[in-house]
């Protein structure tokens, strides 16, 4: 038998697992892994790029830095949060995952993305098809028209914008007005018939946010104080995201 | 950051409006059609948001709509159902061939249940549940709640059913000579 305990040598350096911990709430419960993998049976990103929730977590809390923030199955994750749900110690891996997307030089990040993202950043409508609030307007008002001249009983039917005070501002993601707009028409007539009170805004009306999935806090964060803002400008009492 | 605004969901007012009598919505229209629907649980509506409640706000509106007899559950569900794959940025991210094998499991989901549409209450949900049709021969249609719920009112004309498969085509057209 050993006379003397092995003794583990230096410092134990600061992992990205560490810096991650820091920021969230209750350390995000990452150093409370069971191993069980019920993360890994039930996500269906199990296997891509060889990778799942589970070894993703575990190489972490191995300090395997280098593969954890260059590996792309980051983004073959979709945050979705079932991980989370199904797990007995809630450990929050799609913030693990977050924040590996973030450790990426921006330039780095998918295309697709990226280009939604700084789409965004154009307009004050915030949509990442780079609509404009006049694009919009004229969608919007185009679409009525023609509805309420095709169908008579809805003659009445409005669509209105910047409506002030109106109860519900609706939001709409800018596949409709950009490239099917009559979708935008069925919905519309639920809310004429129910006679709600609501508004579209010019500004922040776009319901995507890109800026989230690129995993920049800066371009998300003003996404969403644009929207935030649109809907205090109104005096809006609801946000009402739209399907 | 602290908004002066409550955020909420069109499907938690869809529910309200019916419980109310505004919304005067029923499945007579399918009583003999007998067609047939899943829904697809948004993560960001359920699971991320509103939890189980909005789940069953859900399937009380598309219960009103299509019918019960007509609804057929996917499993899992409400806030354990799967991704869809839709979500996160995937659609725009490149990785199209890992986004299908990521939805081969929603389209097992789907295809399990035999339903010949597929409803999905969010934007996302319904661009990769349509494409997953799309790679896995057509065997269901994908749906905005919308289009059902005007289709059951009478009051969907004929450029509002892009969705609609060649079952539903025709069925309770208002204004043809729209066209």
């Amino acid at each position: 038998m050993a006379e003397e305990a092995i003794k583990l040598g230096g410092k134990k350096k600061s992992t990205f697992m560490d810096k991650v911990r820091e920021m969230l709430p209750e350390g995000g419960n990452l150093n409370l892994c069971l191993t069980c993998g019920a993360c890994a049976s039930g996500c269906p990103a199990t296997g891509l790029e060889g990778m799942d929730p589970r070894k993703f977590l575990r190489m972490a809390a191995l300090g395997m830095d280098e593969e954890i923030t260059t590996t792309p199955w980051v983004w073959m994750c979709s945050m979705c949060q079932r991980c989370i749900y199904v797990c007995p110690m809630k450990i929050n891996i799609p913030q693990l995952v977050y924040y590996a997307r973030q450790s990426w030089p921006r330039e780095k990040r998918p295309k697709g993305i990226l280009g939604s993202c700084d789409m965004a950043l154009k307009h004050d409508t915030c949509s990442a098809m780079g609509a404009s609030e006049d694009d919009f307007q004229f969608v919007v008002e185009d679409v009525l028209e023609e509805y309420r001249a095709a169908q008579p009983e809805f003659a009445e039917m409005e669509a209105p914008i910047n409506k002030q005070g109106a109860e519900f501002y609706l939001n709409q993601n800018s596949r409709e007005p950009v490239t099917e707009p009559d979708e935008m028409v069925p919905l519309w007539k639920i809310l004429h018939l129910v006679g709600a009170d609501w508004t579209y805004g010019t500004k922040g009306w776009a319901a995507e946010n890109y800026c989230m999935f690129l995993a920049d806090d800066d371009a998300w964060r003003h996404i969403v104080e644009v929207k935030k803002k649109a809907v205090e400008d109104l005096a809006c009492k609801v946000w009402l995201n739209t399907e | 950051m602290t908004p002066n605004f409550e955020i909420k969901s069109i499907i938690q007012y869809y529910a309200q409006w019916i419980r109310e009598g505004k919304l005067k919505v029923n499945s007579d229209w399918n009583k003999d059609l007998k067609v047939t629907f899943t829904v697809q649980d948004p993560c960001q509506l359920v699971r991320k948001s509103f939890g189980d409640p909005v789940a069953e706000d859900l399937r009380f509106v598309v219960k009103t709509v299509v019918g019960e007899e007509n609804f057929i559950e996917m499993y899992p569900n409400r806030s354990n159902n799967f991704c869809c794959g839709g979500g996160g940025g995937y659609l725009q991210s490149g990785y199209a061939e890992q986004r299908r094998e990521y939805g081969r499991i929603k389209a097992e989901q789907i295809l399990a249940t035999g339903a010949a549409y597929c409803i999905t209450p969010c934007h996302n949900c319904h661009a990769q549940v349509h494409d997953l049709s799309d790679v896995h021969g057509h065997k269901w249609q994908t749906v905005h709640l919308w289009t059902l719920i005007c289709l059951a009112l009478g009051i969907l004309g004929p450029k509002e059913r892009a969705y609609l498969g060649e079952d539903l085509a025709e069925v309770n057209m208002f204004h043809p000579e729209q066209e």
